[in-house]
């Protein structure tokens, strides 16, 4: 005789295994984030080609664009894995492939926040 | 997983293309493609810390003929997953669901990202200041 419930056995099954609500959730708050943050970027870039180390410099410890670019950094990359686990549970069915692709993406894209943030950090602080 | 000889639903090419579904495939495509433009933010911001030549070189090579072509794509490709994105925050509140309001809203969002990445990069010509 079967004892658990008809839900209780499907429960953790699907591709993701930690909760689907709360990757949904995120991807929105990351997304809301991003659309003043990315409007900022564009408008603070857009008149930065071809500048000199010195202005990019002087820019980044300016008041408030360390912390605005370090804010967008996190929610790029987390934003980005976030979608980028969902392609890969999508198209990618081969057991081994599909869960080292996943936590290729989430180990690459936290590494590459936490490099862009040292940078950030390195530059605003002039070393 | 048995899988045997059931039924499959129907591939993509068996359907008319439509604005909604294009539009769909778009939105992945482009959040794959600007994730390469989080990597060139990381590359640019990282390179300054390696001294002038190193971000004299960055700044070399996204001011490029072919540096300028790919940042006008990843240009198109930000507007378009920003305004698409805002669409998916209506249907997100239960906003824009009826069929005509699916297509003005999806013409709205491709013309958006056209016309911002020319007003961009319009932008920064105008202030590039002989740069």
């Amino acid at each position: 005789m079967e004892l658990r419930s008809p839900l209780g056995r499907v429960r953790g099954l699907g591709p993701t295994k930690e909760g689907g609500t709360g990757h949904w959730w995120m991807q929105r708050m990351t997304a809301i984030a991003l659309v003043p943050l990315t409007i900022w970027f564009v408008v603070s870039t857009v008149s930065m080609v071809g500048v000199d180390l010195a202005y990019f410099r002087e820019w980044i410890s300016g008041p408030g664009n360390a912390v605005l670019l370090i804010l967008l950094t996190i929610a790029v990359y987390h934003h980005g894995q976030l979608g980028l686990q969902v392609v890969i549970e999508d198209y990618i069915h081969h057991e081994w492939v599909h869960f080292t692709a996943i936590i290729s993406v989430k180990l690459g894209a936290f590494s590459m926040a936490v490099y862009t943030i040292y940078s950030i950090t390195l530059l605003a602080f002039g070393s | 997983m048995a899988s045997g000889n059931r039924p499959l639903s129907p591939h993509l090419q068996v359907y008319r293309p439509q604005i909604t579904s294009m539009m769909s495939i778009l939105h992945r495509l482009t959040g794959v493609a600007l994730i390469a433009v989080a990597v060139l933010l990381t590359y640019w911001i990282a390179a300054a810390t390696y001294g002038p030549e190193a971000f004299g070189r960055a700044q070399g090579v996204l001011g490029s003929w072919f540096g300028r072509l790919v940042l006008f794509g990843m240009s198109v490709s930000l507007f378009y997953h920003l305004g698409n994105g805002i669409r998916h925050m209506a249907w997100d509140i239960g906003w824009g669901y009826e069929l005509p309001k699916l297509v003005a809203t999806g013409w709205a969002v491709i013309v958006f990202s056209i016309v911002m990445a020319f007003v961009t990069f319009g932008a920064g010509y105008a202030l590039r200041g002989g740069a």
